[in-house]
């Protein structure tokens, strides 16, 4: 074959924006996410601040709705499944020994719009007014009697950053399925891939639902329609049913991920094969499905029955079983190793205990008669801190720790690392722990202030207290991830005496991943190669040539075209007191105009194909890697 | 890589029986459009559960009952479901290695469901000259969102499938191009499936009461 090809390659700014290098949008989808984690961070800590004391007026009562809204949207949609979609980009493909994702330029199609929608929302801030309804944002609230433009951006903004989930989804399951290396069957895959098979499965079937629900939303508010609208016949439950039917699954797409790292994690750090590999398999599928029988266990104050609350009760509790199995394997897969007490192993430690007491106050609101006293308490808000926080953050921060030095080539400091464990850990279940209390003690969530002496004060104040703690443990690690950034990149490929394939290459990894893709001959690929006494894989391949994708700005532009097609339809009916704003918006021109740019780059994309470039073998010997 | 066979007379001699299937491109691309099918399959349904929800929410305007006239969709029916038809053809061709008539049976297709969306279009006029608009009651906006969704949809493949006619006169068939025709036939079907639902649970139901 001739290789003829030759292709652009571009560098600083240009690279990030045209890159479409499975590990460079890992990087991307991190930094962008953890951005937004610091932006919602910032805003639980000015909630927390309002609430410090009673009748505090540090905020007002509409900047506290447009905080607390904002903290729930920023964390599950723009911080958390970005931060998984991170290390899920930068490990899968290293760990079922493929060479790229299946779909390159939709991946970077994918984190685009994640971010320019997400941008979207957050611009609010300045243009007018936060999202004020709630994260759930259920109507009449959110309707445009009773809300301002805020659900618009809310609504518009979930909808473009939805696509790059929903892409993102596609390109790990197909990535999955069609591109595991020889020999990698799928029972013999690392339980972090197995997760986020699972977590892009649910993705996928949860997504088009939620997407369904703000399109009725944005009929609704921008174009006079009846879904929601009592006064038209409409019906403000079924916001509800489709907002859960994609919420309920939504918190399995956030905790399988920290799921698989934690297998990871325990397994490495224990020196010992996962306990229970197929059982935590078929924990996972099971979570996987009945995730989608429980969505209205959200709705039991809702009044829909008796036998559809017990149903609803007896599918929730349900789930207790599989997760059961995990917490067991975990403990199990520790019992009896040499264990090692690094930054990432002391977060997945943490995370089993303080997950189990989440699952459980899961299993109390799972009793309906027992939920018409939680609903809406800080009980509720405390249950789901901990299995989302002491769940899947814990479980980011170790992923983090753990996979740091194959992203960047750098070992975090631990020391500091340890520190900001501490913090976090400390912080989290102060912050968290006295809320099941100040919710069982009749605190009402999202209420702006409260009276004194009613029992309050003293919990709140420390909740406060632990808020600033989980912040200091935040600024550790980017303390961390600053001082690191300074020193030489020495990493070793395999740090922790790891097990599975992404240890086999380099740190960071060359831009093929794989020189020779390997022959996977077990479970825990590379552990099996080890105890065999084998330095490296054994090849399943010749030495030939690498087929890589271009770079492109087309995923990038297509964002921006949704960026401002959608921030013309929300200022359609919009009193400009300029003229040429007005017609600009008013006719169409600028969200008619944003869709056209998006639309020629499809045309564009559809008709020039692509075919890459290859990387030539004489160019593998000379970097002289090891496979 | 894509292996070469001797086969198929009718097509250029280096061409694989199932083009589509040649590359793991190709492969990635089928299966991919599979699972967003997936996808599409719970944006429909969770579509059509509103609109079941509030297809009785006629408040004060005209009701499915009183508009629906069922010879007019049944006619639509019969377009759409006969332009599936021939996007089987344009597969079959495409397993023969004819270009031309691939060309040919997509036309076809694309043919009928411009007639299709010309009903579709006609039938809306009408019904918002009957005093059913968007904004007239819960039921006419899930049944416009229904059916809309579907008429986008039928838009989008139409535009989609005749740029794919005018691709493949240039760059002929190969194993980029017949991905790009299988899955585009996929699509099809699968808005033939959608619509066979909403004949059902919309006009005929609808109708029924």
């Amino acid at each position: 074959m001739a290789h003829a090809h030759t292709v652009k390659r571009y560098s600083g700014l240009m690279d990030w924006l045209t890159t479409v290098d499975h590990k460079k949008i890992g990087i991307l989808y991190l930094a962008a996410g953890g951005f937004f984690f610091l932006i919602g961070g910032l805003e639980a800590i000015l909630i927390r601040i309002q609430l410090m004391k009673p009748m505090n007026d540090f905020v007002s009562a509409q900047t506290f709705n447009e905080l607390i809204t904002m903290h729930g949207t920023t964390m599950i949609f723009l911080a958390a499944m970005p931060m998984i979609f991170g290390l899920m980009n930068a490990v899968i493909p290293l760990q079922i020994g493929a060479r790229d994702v299946a779909f390159p330029f939709l991946n970077s199609l994918g984190f685009w719009t994640f971010f320019f929608g997400g941008l979207l929302v957050n611009v609010s801030w300045f243009l007018g007014g936060a999202p004020d309804a709630g994260w759930t944002a259920y109507p009449p609230l959110s309707s445009e009697r009773y809300s301002g433009m805020g659900i618009d951006f809310y609504a518009i903004g979930l909808q473009i950053a939805g696509i790059g989930t929903l892409v993102g989804g596609i390109n790990f399951l197909v990535t999955i399925i069609n591109m595991r290396a020889p020999g990698m069957t799928f029972m013999r895959m690392p339980m972090f891939t197995w997760a986020s098979f699972v977590t892009s499965m649910i993705i996928l079937f949860a997504f088009p639902a939620l997407a369904v629900g703000l399109i009725a939303l944005t009929f609704d508010r921008l174009f006079g329609g009846n879904f929601f609208d009592v006064s038209g016949g409409g019906n403000v439950v079924l916001w509800q049913h489709i907002f859960w039917i994609f919420g309920h699954p939504e918190v399995y797409i956030l905790i399988l991920p920290a799921f698989g790292i934690i297998s990871e994690i325990v397994s490495t750090f224990s020196k010992k094969r996962l306990f229970g590999y197929s059982s935590m398999v078929f924990a996972t599928v099971l979570i996987g499905f009945l995730g989608f029988m429980v969505w209205v266990h959200h709705m039991f104050t809702v009044g829909l029955g008796p036998v559809g609350n017990a149903l609803f009760s007896i599918a929730t509790m349900l789930i207790a079983v599989p997760t059961g199995i995990k917490i067991f394997n975990w403990i199990f897969t520790m019992w009896g190793g040499r264990i090692s007490f690094t930054t990432a192993s002391l977060y997945g430690m943490a995370f089993i205990p303080t997950f189990v007491m989440g699952g459980v106050t899961g299993v109390m609101l799972a009793v309906p008669g027992a939920d018409y006293q939680y609903h809406d308490t800080y009980f509720v808000v405390a249950h789901f801190h901990y299995v989302i926080v002491g769940g899947l953050i814990l479980g980011i921060f170790g992923g983090i720790f753990y996979w740091w030095p194959k992203m960047f080539g750098r070992v975090l400091n631990e020391t500091l690392g340890k520190a900001s464990f501490w913090f976090f850990f400390i912080g989290f279940h102060l912050t968290f722990f006295v809320q099941h209390f100040l919710g069982l003690w009749g605190m009402p969530r999202r209420v702006y202030t409260y009276l004194e002496n009613q029992g309050w004060d003293d919990l709140n104040w420390i909740s406060t207290i632990g808020a600033f703690a989980m912040g200091v443990g935040t600024l550790l690690v980017l303390i961390n991830i600053f001082i690191t950034g300074l020193k030489p990149r020495n990493a070793d490929s395999d740090p922790w005496d790891g097990r599975t394939l992404e240890w086999t290459i380099p740190s960071p990894p060359p831009e093929y991943n794989f020189k020779q893709l390997p022959l996977v001959r077990g479970l825990d690929a590379l552990w099996k190669e080890k105890s065999a006494g084998n330095k490296e894989m054994t090849p399943a391949e010749p030495i030939g040539p690498i087929h890589m994708p271009s770079p492109s700005l087309l995923p990038f532009i297509m964002s921006v075209g949704l960026f401002i097609a959608g921030l013309g339809f929300m200022y359609k009916n919009y009193d400009f007191t300029n003229g040429f704003m007005s017609m600009l918006f008013g006719y169409n021109i600028v969200s008619i105009g944003g869709l056209v740019i998006t639309f020629a780059c499809m045309f564009l994309r559809s008709v020039y194909d692509d075919h890459g470039w290859h990387i030539e073998p004489e160019e593998l010997q000379d970097k002289g890697v090891k496979a | 890589m894509s292996q070469t066979h001797a086969h198929g007379h009718h097509g250029p001699e280096t061409l694989p029986p199932e083009p589509e299937k040649a590359t793991l491109e190709g492969r990635n691309k089928i299966l991919g459009f599979w699972l967003f099918l997936g996808g599409e399959t719970v944006l429909f349904g969770t579509l059509f559960a509103s609109y079941l929800a509030l297809r009785n929410q006629i408040n004060d305007g005209p009701s499915g009952e009183q508009l629906f006239s069922l010879p007019l969709v049944a006619v639509a029916t019969f377009i759409l479901l006969t332009s599936s038809l021939f996007s089987v053809m344009a597969i079959q061709a495409l397993h023969r290695h004819d270009l031309k008539g691939i060309q040919f049976w997509l036309g076809a297709t694309v043919l009928f469901g411009v007639l299709f969306l010309g009903l579709e279009i006609y039938e809306f006029f009408h019904y918002v000259h009957e005093g059913l608009t968007f904004s007239t009651s819960a039921f006419s906006t899930s049944f416009y969102s229904l059916v809309g969704f579907h008429g986008a949809h039928v838009l989008l493949g139409v535009l989609w499938i005749a740029l794919l006619i005018v691709q493949l006169s240039k760059k002929k068939l190969t194993v980029v191009t017949a991905p790009k025709v299988y899955v585009a036939a996929l699509y099809w079907h699968f808005i033939d499936v959608v619509w066979v639902f909403i004949f059902t649970v919309v006009y005929l139901m609808g109708k029924v009461g």
